[in-house]
């Protein structure tokens, strides 16, 4: 079974190296404050520029929160990233989705941020697995997305 | 929202979800799912039911019995799920860009 790949754009009015830096180096600024998946608020979300890099949040107490890591560093244009979190926003070394964020000018300017997000089937591919999440994690968490994502708003 | 949609209503009933996880494991016709649990055939009957109209549960004949399995069409609420995530984190990356260049004018 697999899942069409997520696919999603957003212009933004700068350059697309600028735009890189911003997405990648300034994530723990621009990413909804309140909840992320550590146990207490982010405090950043370091992107480490370089492959294998190591993509973590970290808390006012420098706990460290793995998210993923670095799969291809290619500024300006290309950052793969490994999303490494479960369904239960929880880490898990042995699942590996790719989200792949793209820069590209924009001729009328500004730059064009396509994120695609692939291998969703792996977040279902143990059916037992998912079962628990829907029948305890989810909803919760769901809440917690739409709260973090009305605040941000 | 989707958290609210029927899918998680339906596997709100622990005996309910005690089901679906029954079929997470394989498919397996109701006298099969009824052997595992505490409960009768009719009301495991009326449990997969649920399931199928919220979408988590299929079923096919197999010679003369019924068979249920976990309906991968409901994996796609993760889909959406993940979709609002994307969309909203795009959204504050947008908001924050925009606004550091508009700093800049």
């Amino acid at each position: 079974m697999t899942i069409a790949p997520l696919v999603r754009t957003v212009t933004v009015k700068t350059t697309p190296a600028r735009a890189f830096a911003l997405f990648t180096g300034r994530m723990g600024q621009w990413w909804p404050k309140g909840k992320t998946v550590g146990a207490q608020p982010h405090v950043d979300i370091v992107i480490e520029p370089r492959p294998d890099g190591r993509w973590f949040e970290r808390d006012a107490d420098g706990a460290e929160t793995l998210w993923g890591k670095v799969l291809a560093w290619e500024p300006p244009g290309r950052v793969l990233l490994a999303w490494q979190l479960n369904a239960q926003w929880t880490y898990d070394p042995d699942l590996v989705t790719e989200l792949e964020l793209t820069f590209a000018a924009r001729p009328e300017g500004g730059t064009q941020v396509i994120l695609e997000h692939r291998n969703l089937e792996r977040l279902g591919d143990s059916a037992a697995l998912l079962a628990e999440q829907l029948g305890n994690g989810w909803p919760g968490r769901l809440r917690d997305f739409a709260d973090l994502a009305d605040t941000a708003d | 929202m989707t958290y609210e949609n029927s899918a998680f209503a339906a596997l709100a009933d622990p005996t309910r979800r005690a089901v679906f996880e029954r079929l997470a494991r394989g498919p397996a016709s109701v006298g099969q799912v009824a052997e595992g649990l505490p409960v009768s055939r009719p009301a495991v009957s009326q449990h997969l039911k649920v399931l199928k109209a919220a979408g988590l549960v299929d079923d096919h004949a197999e010679g003369a019995r019924r068979v249920y399995r976990l309906d991968p069409r409901g994996i796609g609420a993760l889909r959406d799920w993940l979709d609002q995530h994307w969309a909203r984190a795009l959204d504050a990356f947008q908001t924050y860009a925009d606004s550091l260049e508009d700093d800049l004018e």
